[in-house]
């Protein structure tokens, strides 16, 4: 077939870019490369919307092994241990097809992690759904949930938290980011940078079929009613074959063979061996005949773009195939020497003898366009003037009850209930807490990690909402005592080309930006996933935060249970009564406008550092975040969970006690205290001049506010846990 | 005591077992699915997982695997085979163990804990337990025990119902069977009680950190009566 520039079109190229490629090789390519064009230069694959926003991200950091740029990001963790995390999206294709889509997205991040030859020990992930009455969201839930599951449950690794949203605007593209852990010794770690010329370059995992061609470029597009005929385009999973190659990686790993190591995600073998080369500033020759193939008479074409799941692409030191390739025999997986590297700095593929394609490398990669997109920033919105006479009406505890059993605020039990979250036998904070925490094996050490986003924050006001969130993200390690690290971003947006949407990604980016710098907390890997738009409506800006931070030692892990009769609640921060854009606000008294609570970066540093002081000298009892919801929800989250009551204290400051409960302020944490500690507490807590309200008390099961008729602790268990079991099982 | 743990390709707890056995005391060693001898051993435990992926039904090509025979052989000579998970649903494909382990009636993968009550103590594996019920773990998406009518009589008249899904204070009713199991069985015995297959991971609970320490009250008594 002669290319032109309708057929580059059909391919998601631009007609610009077509041009651009026909003069970078002095001539019109053909299918092949084309489509290896396609799968480089697509969104997803060169970030060339994103590319120039990235740059200016924080990324170093004392404890920073290895920033963006590679598989996954690397933080030390002290005694040469080291994490190795990211997270993905796999957005487009789980709502195509929302098992195969999700298990592969889980797939693909665990295999990112262990390519680096780190032994994955944790998942999380977060997935938003449309509204709860659209007709899709429960099947895709349901087949989402499950999908994620049977990866991550049949490779064995934990899943030990994540978030689930429900918002109309993802009513046409659901949201679907995956993030794993996992953890290596800091002297072993694999990278994807070949070095050498006429280095065996191996393949190994699974077969490679048709599915999954254009996969790259399909999550580059927007949907449209032809949707459904993109199926064939989602890659099917096959967490067993990504068993075997997770052992029988380590174990080749474990010698000193592998020169470079990179698997192969979106856009297959392509993305693979160019990206190999390219940062090695090698050529790589293929002889695509050794591809071990599923289905008969696939062509160059097909073979390059396939996204079969479970390949890795290996180039190994000379003479050490029959090693390499007994290990894989062993896992009974497939093994081809497939072509060697070069010191043409081409990509140069053979098939039947002659020679299918070539292209210089640097085209593809440092050539790939890079657009400064026009964009639009958002004003911050007014400060509604609520009516606080319609608050009369109202009574604290039956707006809790409601608050509650709102959907996004609902126990998620039913779906993490399905994640296998205690193989490996080191899980110390299940799913359900402000951070999941996992053991670091054999060790007093232990990581928490834990996923947050904010779309509601972040659509309001993107600048602000970018900050929140990672705010949100610190707090939520700092409340299990753990000293936050670094972070993993998944930046989910609408349509790029559209200033509005590329609006909220810049500032949402830059807000990001500042606050990560601020709490000195680097971003070490992440990913953009643009064009989740459908039928031109996009989603809100839906950046989300994937925080890792470290216990020392694990027995002073804190929960977030309240433990004990009368122990003394306090919250850490000052309340202003913010409740613009809060789940009050929206859900109670439906206003949805006005601004999201200002984030004071000084405030979340100081408060946060402070709190963990006072949990490192063994002085609280259990803690939690103030987020959704406010002071008298996150209470309420440490009651059910400890199975205990509350009683709260005749306010102190001059306040409507409704903007006080339910107001969201940023950098507050709501921590239980023992009685005799209290003055101990409060001196550190002044030394550090930080603001905190003595509120109330724990109680053995009643919940007491005001002169409000008593609820028992068990009235809002049932009010919590209801909404999602009865949506999805009843 | 020596104990060895069979890896079968998918096997995930087999990590997590070796752990435990060799916490208690146990000289363990790791055993491949391919090698035809298992050497020599007081206890032979068939892990979690998804052995060979289990895309046909759980555990059924793992009962034609290699290593098996000399599983039959161990066994056949009153040796302890332990299968926890997807061991226990290995034994029941085997047929060392009667009965199925069918897809949880709510047809979802639970994760969660469970209490288990010890039916029987003449064995060596609960023989002075110091406990009636045990918080345990399940993960899994095939618990769903089931059997013939001959079979469950035969299972009760024999004493082989090991332990049976109830709540903390032993009550065994629907409301606290996780997966619709027939009579709430968990795990059950050989005739000969040196087989034990159970659905619940004793291997996650082994220390306070995690949610129950109770796994511990079962590898103790079993590595006791072994002495």
């Amino acid at each position: 077939m002669e290319v032109n520039e309708q057929i580059a079109v059909d391919h998601g190229l631009k007609k610009e870019e077509f041009n651009k490629i026909c003069d970078l090789l002095k001539r019109t390519p053909n299918l092949t490369e084309l489509g290896i064009f396609s799968a480089m230069w697509n969104e997803h694959c060169s970030y060339k919307s994103s590319r120039i926003h990235l740059k200016k991200l924080n990324t170093k950091g004392k404890k920073v092994i290895q920033g963006p740029g590679e598989n996954a990001g690397v933080i030390d963790i002290e005694d040469d241990d080291a994490i190795v995390f990211k997270i993905e999206s796999h957005n487009h294709p789980s709502f195509i097809e929302p098992y195969q889509g999700a298990a592969t997205g889980v797939g693909g991040i665990m295999r990112d992690v262990f390519t680096m030859g780190a032994r994955p020990i944790a998942n999380l992930n977060s997935i938003h759904f449309g509204s709860p009455q659209h007709p899709k969201t429960k099947n895709l839930l349901r087949g989402v949930v499950k999908g994620i599951g049977g990866y991550g449950n049949c490779m064995g690794i934990p899943t030990i938290g994540g978030q689930t949203n429900f918002d109309e605007s993802y009513n046409g593209n659901i949201l679907v980011n995956a993030m794993t852990l996992g953890l290596v010794n800091k002297n072993k770690i694999f990278y994807s940078k070949a070095a050498g010329i006429d280095k065996p370059v191996i393949y190994v995992g699974s077969k490679t079929g048709r599915d999954g061609i254009h996969g790259a470029s399909m999550a580059s597009a927007i949907f449209d009613e032809k949707i459904e005929e993109k199926k064939p385009t989602v890659q099917v999973g096959d967490p067993f074959t990504e068993k075997l190659l997770l052992e029988a990686c380590l174990e080749l790993m474990a010698g000193k063979s592998i020169i470079s190591i990179q698997d192969m995600g979106a856009a297959g073998l392509t993305s693979s061996s160019i990206e190999m080369a390219s940062k090695g500033n090698l050529g790589i020759e293929l002889n695509l005949n050794k591809v071990p193939c599923r289905e008969e008479k696939m062509t160059p074409y097909e073979i390059m773009l396939s996204e079969s799941q479970e390949r890795m692409l290996i180039v190994l030191e000379n003479g050490k195939e029959d090693d390499a390739k007994k290990i894989f025999d062993k896992w009974n997986l497939d093994f081809a020497v497939i072509g060697k590297t070069t010191d043409t700095k081409k990509i140069e593929l053979f098939f039947d003898n002659n020679k299918v394609a070539e292209i210089p490398i640097n085209i593809l990669a440092e050539n790939a366009p890079v657009y400064d997109r026009k964009w639009k920033k958002t004003k911050l919105p007014q400060k509604i003037k609520f009516e606080k006479d319609n608050f009369k009406k109202l009574k604290i505890t039956e707006v809790l009850k409601k608050i509650l059993g709102l959907p996004n605020i609902s126990s998620k039990k039913w779906i993490w209930q399905q994640y296998d979250h205690t193989v490996m036998g080191d899980t110390i904070q299940k799913p359900g807490s402000d951070s999941g925490v996992v053991r670091v094996h054999g060790t007093n050490k232990a990581v928490a990690a834990s996923v947050d986003s904010s779309a509601l924050y972040c659509y309001a006001h993107p600048l602000t909402g970018g900050k929140q969130v990672v705010c949100e993200s610190w707090r939520n390690l700092i409340s299990c005592g753990s000293k936050p690290i670094a972070i993993t971003n998944c930046l989910n947006f609408g349509n790029p080309e559209k200033e509005e949407n590329m609006g909220e990604f810049v500032e949402c980016v830059e807000g990001i930006n500042e606050a990560s710098k601020f709490l000195d907390y680097p971003i070490v890997s992440g990913n953009v996933s643009f064009y989740n738009e459908t039928k031109g409506k996009g989603i809100k800006p839906t950046p989300a935060i994937g925080g890792v931070g470290l216990i020392k030692d694990y027995k002073k892990m804190i929960t977030m249970d309240l433990k004990k009769n009368n122990n003394l609640i306090i919250v850490v921060g000052k309340t202003e009564g913010h409740i613009d854009q809060s789940v009050f606000a929206i859900n109670i008294l439906n206003e949805k406008k006005g601004p999201p609570p200002v984030v004071n970066l000084f405030n979340e540093k100081n408060n946060g550092e402070t709190t963990l002081k006072l949990i490192e000298e063994g002085l609280i009892k259990s803690a939690h975040d103030v987020s959704l919801g406010g002071i008298i929800t996150a209470v309420s989250k440490m009651a059910m969970k400890g199975k205990k009551g509350f009683k709260l204290n005749k306010l102190k400051v001059l306040m409507n006690k409704f903007d006080y409960y339910f107001s969201e302020d940023q950098g507050r944490y709501i921590i239980e205290i023992e009685p005799n500690n209290l003055l101990k507490v409060q001196k550190i807590l002044k030394d550090n001049s930080v603001h905190y309200d003595d509120i109330g008390i724990v109680t053995e099961n009643e919940i007491i506010v005001d002169k409000e008729p008593i609820l028992h602790i068990d009235d809002l268990i049932e009010s919590n846990k209801k909404w999602l079991e009865e949506y999805m099982d009843k | 005591m020596k104990s060895s743990v069979i890896i079968f390709p998918g096997s995930n707890c087999d990590r997590d077992m070796d752990v435990a056995l060799k916490k208690i005391g146990f000289k363990n060693q790791m055993v491949w699915h391919d090698d035809l001898e298992i050497p020599k051993s007081d206890l032979i435990v068939l892990p979690g997982g998804f052995s060979y992926g289990d895309y046909l039904r759980c555990g059924s090509i793992a009962a034609k695997s290699k290593i098996i025979k000399s599983v039959f052989k161990f066994a056949d000579s009153g040796g302890l085979v332990l299968g926890i998970c997807n061991g226990f649903q290995i034994l029941t494909e085997t047929g060392l163990l009667p009965g199925v382990l069918l897809q949880n009636k709510y047809q979802k993968f639970i994760c969660k804990n469970v209490h288990v009550k010890i039916n029987n103590k003449e064995n060596k594996y609960f023989k002075n337990i110091k406990k009636e019920i045990l918080e345990l773990h399940i993960a899994h998406n095939e618990g769903n025990y089931f059997c013939s009518d001959e079979e469950i009589k035969s299972l009760n008249d024999n004493n082989q119902i090991a332990v049976t899904y109830c709540n903390e204070k032993g009550k065994e009713d629907d409301q606290f069977n996780p997966n619709g199991a027939l009579n709430n069985i968990a795990g059950i015995f050989s005739k000969k009680k040196n087989i034990l297959g159970m659905m619940p991971h004793p291997e996650r609970m082994i220390d306070k950190y995690l949610s129950s320490n109770d796994g511990n009250f079962f590898f103790e008594s079993l590595f006791e009566n072994l002495k």
